[in-house]
């Protein structure tokens, strides 16, 4: 500020400068406070705007994820129910190949008591019959004995009652689900468990949930290449169709929305059947024999073409509204420089409507990675998802624990995906109309 | 201006209707000579933009043949005429930086990369616009992408470039002066350019020839000269300048003169440029910086008038009076120390040679 040596208070003043180089207001406050200031009343009128939308995410859908990811962690039963036991497990170290001393067992037989006598020792033994079948049966048994039984010794007595007391890993499991906190929910979720000899995936007929994991995705991937591959064309006509007859296409697109999902799904079965409409116009035209119809249904293949279907107008949607902004002049200049059709489409249309594509690749197949219905429906056990697992364990096998890991897990993918599809195409290049 | 670069083009009687029923387009010839800047001109809506599609071969004629440089191209496909388009809004590609802009009618005739760096470059000298290559065209200013617009159209040499309203976009000061670049340009490539504009000063200030068009129809094809000095008729005496108009019929015809009673009972001498029998109804157009406030020789024409406002516009003041009972009778008196002072209110004599007022067909 070389010139402020020439300039009087007031000039500076005016000038909106002084010689601490703070820029002020007129009555001397330096402008950035004045400027917050007013931007403060801005951003408390707009928060209290969306208030109530936040209060309503927060209780119904932070809180509800919050407590599922903490459902896949925790494990508080077998210290609610076992205390003394946990306690006495502490001195106990599971690779020194011996079963427990007469303490632990004394502590049980206190423990299983109280149990009994408030009816809790059932639900221990289902919520570790999920890690090891047996449980379930070994609690109730030993619940009965153990109000018969004698002062100490206890070990005995117990492997009396039921033998599995005698069994290490019996002790091993108890052990690894004593703390408040566990993995093995996670560990089951990837076909893993805890064992005598530490973390070791499962036998080879008992994992099931990576193989659904790969599925899902890959099948999904299949979904949305699909619906781009049928959806592109459709959002292309109905952009460059005359407005009538676009209309006319877009009612189309959007009937599916009108219908319900059951019904949709339910029409594919009598489509999709051994003897439904799409086999018997095969077989009739000659294409497929009689004796060895097509398996379209109960498979992947129901799957895959069901929820295209169901999930087309969530391609076609952004897919027209980008197409609709790329004016036709750019196709025109192309072919005035001499490009042909294929060239000016390749090369100038297509990477204009890239976003649109992004934005419902995004869309579809993060739908379709959490579809149950239709692939309960339609699918099989060949062609079912990982959320129809999910949805098992939550409302039959009541095993939340596991459906929360599952869930976390699919969430965390989701999020990675999507991490990935930032670095490789760029959330940016991703637009709705 | 050199001929040999430039193409020629040749509408034969070329009509075009899209629904079947009106004819946007109709019956047009046009001979459009090498080397040509050919301007057509004429109020929205008038078929411009349709007869510019026809020719670049967007849009099918219904009826005729269009022929570059004397071969038919009815049949010839856009990307096989080589002809080069700017389009109102610029129709630069947005995912791809000027230079790759350029490039991209290069890229299709499969020029190798040296000939064709060479030349982007050399186009974009052209445009002034050197250092931009690399930028996208969101980057550039209204005026740099109309630039890049132009030398995209001109970087792969095409005979014949066609305009379509190329300044519309652009405020009033970068319109004059593009369109004192692009009219440079011209001259010196020695193309032959299709140049489409609503705006008739910029229709009058570049072309060689312009073609007026109304309602699908040529009114007049001359030079700007021409066309403001002669319109044919009415239309173009009033869509080209300023213009009076005073309604009347003609009482009798002669040779380079004719004698038309104005509905107020003036008598005026006129030239018969669109009238033929006497009794005709005619609208004489005359030009306001024709016309003399008190003149001291004695013209053709001499009548009484009424000042009813002046404005002051420096070089000249702006006097609109009532003349023969028209209301808006413009006349521009130029600003000079020795004439004799008038006011709003006076009644003073107007006068014009016959040669300068001209009897029209009846103004709509
Ligand atoms: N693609 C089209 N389909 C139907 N009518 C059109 C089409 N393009 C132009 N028109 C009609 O043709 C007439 C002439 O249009 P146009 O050639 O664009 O005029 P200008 O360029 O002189 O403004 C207008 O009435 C317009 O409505
Ligand atoms: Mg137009």
């Amino acid at each position: 500020m070389s010139s402020s040596e020439t300039m009087s208070v007031e000039e500076q003043l005016a000038a909106g400068q002084t010689e601490d180089g703070i820029v002020r207001a007129a009555d001397g406050t330096p402008l950035k406070a004045r400027l917050a200031k007013a931007l403060r009343r801005e951003k408390l009128r707009s928060f209290l705007m969306i208030s109530p939308l936040l209060l309503f995410i927060v209780l119904s859908f932070l809180m509800p994820i919050g407590d599922m990811l903490l459902r896949s962690v925790e494990n508080k039963i077998v210290q609610n129910t076992l205390p003394t036991v946990v306690q006495e497990l502490e001195r106990w170290d599971p690779a020194s190949e011996e079963l427990p001393d007469e303490a632990t067992f004394a502590a049980l037989a206190t423990d299983l008591k109280i149990a009994v006598k408030e009816r809790i020792h059932t639900r221990l033994g289902s919520r570790l019959n999920y890690e090891q079948s047996g449980f379930s049966g070994l609690f109730r048994s030993t619940g009965r004995a153990v109000r018969k039984m004698e002062e100490g010794p206890y070990k005995e007595q117990f492997i009396k009652a039921d033998e599995d007391w005698g069994k290490l890993q019996t002790w091993v499991v108890l052990d690894s689900f004593k703390a408040p906190y566990t993995a093995g929910y996670f560990l089951n979720a990837v076909d893993a468990e805890n064992t005598v000899d530490g973390v070791q995936m499962k036998a080879e007929n008992e994992r099931i949930y990576i193989q659904l994991f790969i599925r899902t995705m890959w099948m999904s991937l299949a979904i949305t290449f699909m619906c781009l591959l049928l959806g592109y064309p459709v959002a292309y006509l109905l952009a460059h169709l005359p407005a009538r007859t676009s209309n006319m296409l877009m009612i189309l697109v959007l009937l599916p929305f009108w219908t319900s999902l059951l019904v949709r799904t339910s029409a594919w079965k009598v489509l999709l059947q051994g003897q439904g409409v799409i086999n018997d116009l095969l077989v009739w035209v000659g294409f497929v024999d009689d004796a060895d119809r097509l398996v379209l249904i109960n498979n992947q293949t129901g799957t895959i073409i069901a929820m295209t279907h169901i999930l087309l107008p969530f391609m076609i949607l952004p897919l027209y509204s980008v197409m609709k902004t790329i004016s036709p002049t750019y196709v025109r200049a192309a072919k005035s420089m001499g490009a042909n059709d294929w060239t000016s489409f390749w090369k100038v249309y297509f990477p204009q409507s890239v976003p649109g594509i992004g934005a419902g690749a995004i869309l579809v197949f993060i739908l379709a990675i959490g579809y149950y219905i239709t692939p309960a429906l339609v699918g099989g056990t060949s062609g079912i998802f990982i959320s129809n697992r999910i949805a098992f364990h939550i409302s039959t096998s009541l095993n939340w624990g596991l459906a929360a890991a599952l869930g976390a897990i699919l969430l965390v993918l989701v999020l990675l995906l999507f991490y990935v599809y930032d670095k490789i195409v760029g959330i940016d290049n991703v637009k709705l109309g | 201006m050199s001929n040999t670069r430039g193409a020629s083009v040749v509408f034969d009687g070329v009509q075009k209707s899209y629904d079947g029923e009106n004819l946007v387009v109709k019956n047009l010839n046009l001979d459009i000579a090498h080397g040509e800047f050919l301007t057509m001109l004429g109020p929205s809506g008038s078929g411009k933009t349709t007869c510019l599609m026809m020719l670049a071969g967007f849009e099918p004629a219904t009826h005729g043949e269009i022929y570059l440089n004397g071969n038919p191209i009815n049949n010839v496909p856009p990307h096989k005429r080589g002809i080069g388009m700017v389009f109102q809004n610029y129709a630069l590609f947005p995912h791809m930086s000027v230079a790759e802009n350029l490039a991209f009618p290069l890229k299709v005739r499969g020029m190798g990369k040296a000939e064709s760096e060479e030349r982007i470059n050399r186009a974009l000298d052209m445009v002034e616009l050197g250092a931009f290559g690399s930028r996208r065209p969101a980057q550039l200013s209204g005026g740099q992408q109309q630039r890049v617009a132009v030398a995209r159209a001109l970087v792969f040499d095409p005979e014949l470039v066609l305009m379509d309203e190329p300044l519309g976009a652009l405020d009033k000061q970068l319109r004059e002066q593009m369109q004192y670049e692009i009219k440079h340009i011209h001259d010196n490539l020695g193309v032959t350019v299709v140049y489409v504009t609503h705006d008739q000063t910029e229709a009058l200030t570049m072309s060689d020839r312009v073609a007026v068009f109304n309602d699908g129809i040529i009114q007049q094809l001359s030079p700007p000269d021409v066309l403001y000095e002669s319109p044919d008729n009415s239309f173009v005496a009033q869509f080209i300048g300023e213009n009076n108009k005073l309604a009347g019929s003609v009482v009798e015809i002669g040779k380079g003169v004719c004698t038309v009673k104005l509905d107020d009972g003036t008598i005026v001498q006129a030239d018969p440029v669109n009238v033929h029998n006497v009794g005709d109804r005619t609208s004489v157009s005359l030009r306001p910086e024709r016309i003399e406030v008190a003149p001291d020789n004695s013209p053709d024409n001499l009548v009484d008038g009424k000042i009813e406002e002046m404005i002051y516009l420096g070089d000249h003041i702006r006097v609109r009076m009532n003349v023969a009972g028209n209301n808006e009778f413009i006349v521009k008196v130029r600003n000079r120390r020795d004439k004799r002072p008038i006011s709003a209110g006076d009644v003073v004599k107007v006068g014009w040679d016959a040669a300068d007022a001209k009897a029209l067909d009846e103004a709509i």
